[in-house]
């Protein structure tokens, strides 16, 4: 059949897609982790000021849709304040502050409901607050929190179709190309959703793996 | 002796396997009206299995259950829907719906299932509350209710539906043991009305006060039956009189309940 | 500073006609995903192999790819095989699928939940399996989905934004035509970010409420 040559012909272009959404979906989520984890901290222990702080930016980047806060930043933003960024870097910044929310939110989450006895205890050894949460408090909530953590991966993954709307080279946006050249739509964009269905299993199964490996004896729910 | 001549309740060779292992094996016996059978046995020898063939919650491999002259068993699920209506079922973990109060537990059946009147179904299920002594508790949710309040309720709710006969599945195993008082003494009022009831039940007390007769089920099969006077004091197999004497050094001889 | 005839006679005007829009959007999604959402858990739950297998596949591949894939599917896609959508159709059918595909996972998972002696009992009384899972599992199970559902929908709300890559203008895709008409994206784009915030919050605080209302003593226990 002619559509199965056209994907044939498609793949390579595509593929090279991969590099492109996979780069900027591990890239958001390493951001979004380091700006989520400090954030979740001081959601839990920071003065009522920081919370109150912290709060409007969870609002701020969770109440807004992807769309709006791509062109907001990158046509709009960026622009006013002189900051010259490729569309990737852009989208990276943009999706990892997003997802720096959201991933606060599941920390904040695992850190609760540790409770207070873990700090109490480290304390009473003479363990300082940042030395606890350090040592005592991060350590458990962050393997707590894999679970919820690995439907940042998939959510990321399909979210970053959307940077096509700025124009980055990811795999959506290289399909719409050869689909117009082609004329071809339904088995490219057939093909582009196979590779997202692929990518998501593949990651789903590493993170499952990587629960395996960190998990604490006994600590089940 | 309540042994009347009305046969209620036939059940005939009952077979049921779980997964390559023979639960019950050829399991017959008959319950007149107004009889109150207890059965006994060690753990899983099908005990609560051979009550859900009764109502067909699980469907046997092998055997017949007869209701008065109907048979129950070999059916579609419409006409199953209607024989259950006639046989009321006490589970062991009360089941009841957590999502409405107590006196709505109690009526919803009637008017789903019966199609009565709201305000009819309303009055009926109160009436029943208030015979097992939960009529001011009506508007109470399961969750704010204890272990013997809500087996009562659930034994109000089989209750509601006028049955010709009531199973009981370890209605007292899941209650603490100050709470197991209470149901059992609703269910000594049952049985003086003339309920017609099989009990599967570790309770030796209420067995030999109540029970017209005892069944030993022991490995699937029904080993040895009869009067409770009989059974305590002369039973035909060593096994039944070791059974009876371990049950009894275990869960006392309870003897007084409240009402 | 802040050009205010700009303001009152060329952006809240057309970004009015992009709000209408998105609240006709939003309308027509909710509703309709959440149901389709509900009928495909219980086919997944109790249907039969072919039921369960079909919502299965369904589930695992709205949530698995990109909705963006999903709508160029339906607008720029189907005309090859000879149905044409318009773009608010296009848009909405997408939006129904995909959220329909969360909602029906936060609704397997309610459904679970609930205590399979209650199923049992109700049987017992002579109601059918449907009867039963009709009164008596769904009440439960979808007050057990409200914080899921009630996620989802906001997520929908905002995700109604993409309508505008099909070519439907809602508020999305004014604010853009405006703003690179007249590049101020900036301002623009700060005013539908306010729109947006304020109906999410809004939306938020109703679903909490209604979260409230339907709850009963003891619905938090699980199991």
């Amino acid at each position: 059949m002619e559509n199965l040559i056209v994907i044939y012909q498609a793949l390579p272009f595509l593929l090279q897609g991969i590099i492109t959404t996979l780069g900027l979906v591990l890239s958001a989520l390493a951001l979004g982790f380091i700006i989520g984890v400090p954030l979740s901290v001081g959601q839990v222990y920071g003065s009522p000021c920081i919370k109150k702080f912290i709060g409007i930016y969870v609002w701020f980047f969770r109440g807004l849709p992807i769309l709006v806060l791509l062109f907001l930043f990158y046509y709009g933003l960026f622009n006013m304040i002189g900051l010259n960024l490729s569309a990737f870097m852009a989208a990276v910044l943009v999706l990892g502050l997003r997802s720096s929310a959201y991933q606060a939110q599941i920390f904040r989450g695992s850190i609760q409901s540790l409770g207070q006895g873990q700090l109490l205890a480290a304390q009473s050894l003479g363990m300082s607050k940042g030395m606890a949460i350090w040592n005592i408090i991060l350590p458990q909530a962050l393997r707590m929190s894999i679970p919820g953590w690995s439907n940042e991966y998939p959510a990321m993954l399909t979210e970053s179709a959307v940077t096509y709307a700025i124009g980055v080279m990811e795999v959506l946006t290289r399909g719409n190309f050869i689909a117009s050249r082609t004329y071809r739509p339904m088995p490219i964009y057939l093909t582009c959703a196979l590779i997202f269905i692929v990518l998501s299993y593949i990651g789903m199964k590493i993170l499952h793996i990587l629960e395996e490996k960190v998990r604490i004896p006994g600590f089940e729910e | 002796m309540k042994r009347e001549n009305e046969l209620i309740l036939q059940v005939k060779d009952i077979q049921k396997s779980f997964g390559g292992k023979k639960v019950l094996r050829g399991v017959s016996f008959d319950v007149y009206k107004g009889e109150t059978k207890v059965v006994i046995g060690p753990s899983g020898t099908g005990k609560s299995t051979l009550l859900r063939c009764i109502n067909q919650l699980t469907f046997p491999d092998d055997g017949t259950v007869w209701l008065r002259d109907q048979e129950v068993t070999h059916h579609n699920l419409k006409e199953i829907n209607r024989f259950r209506q006639k046989i009321g079922m006490v589970f062991q973990d009360f089941n009841l719906f957590d999502h409405l109060d107590a006196v709505r537990n109690v009526e919803i059946a009637l008017i789903k299932v019966k199609g009565m009147g709201k305000k009819e179904a309303r009055e009926k299920a109160l009436y029943e509350l208030k015979k097992v002594g939960l009529g001011k508790q009506a508007l109470l949710y399961p969750a704010q209710l204890s272990g013997g309040q809500k087996q009562r309720v659930s034994i109000a709710r089989a209750l509601a539906m006028d049955p010709e006969v009531m199973l009981f599945d370890e209605p007292t195993s899941a209650l603490d043991p100050e709470l197991i008082g209470e149901v059992l003494g609703v269910m000594q009022k049952l049985a003086r009305e003339g309920m017609t009831m099989i009990v599967v039940t570790h309770e030796m007390g209420f067995a030999r006060s109540v029970a017209d007769e005892i069944i030993f089920l022991e490995r699937g099969k029904l080993l040895e039956s009869g009067s409770p006077e009989k059974l305590f004091q002369n039973p035909e197999f060593e096994r039944t009189r070791k059974f009876l004497f371990k049950l009894t050094e275990l869960y006392g001889d309870i003897n007084g309940y409240k009402q | 500073m802040i050009d205010w005839s700009f303001f009152l006679e060329i952006l809240l005007p057309s970004l009015f006609e992009g709000f209408l829009m998105t609240i006709k959007i939003i309308f027509w999604s909710i509703p309709i995903g959440l149901a389709v959402g509900i009928i495909i858990a219980v086919g997944r739950v109790y249907g039969n192999l072919l039921v369960s297998f079909f919502s299965k596949a369904y589930i695992i591949f709205f949530r698995g790819t990109p909705l963006l894939i999903q709508l160029f599917i339906l607008y720029y896609g189907f005309p090859s095989i000879g149905i044409y959508l318009s773009p608010f159709v296009a848009a909405v059918i997408g939006f129904v699928l995909c959220s329909s595909a969360y909602h029906a996972e936060y609704i397997r998972g309610a459904i679970q939940s609930v205590k399979s002696g209650q199923v049992l009992a109700a049987q017992a009384l002579g109601m059918s399996k449907f009867s039963a899972v009709l009164n008596i599992v769904l009440p439960q199970a979808l007050r057990r989905a409200i914080p899921g559902c009630s996620n989802e929908i906001i997520y929908l709300i905002k995700y109604s934004s993409l309508a505008f890559m099909v070519t439907c203008i809602e508020l999305t895709g004014a604010g853009k035509i405006v703003a690179s008409r007249y590049f101020t994206y900036t301002e623009v784009f700060i005013v539908v970010g306010a729109i947006y915030l304020t109906i999410v919050s809004l939306a938020t605080k109703a679903l909490n409420m209604l979260e409230e209302r339907l709850s009963f003593p003891g619905w938090e226990n699980k199991r």
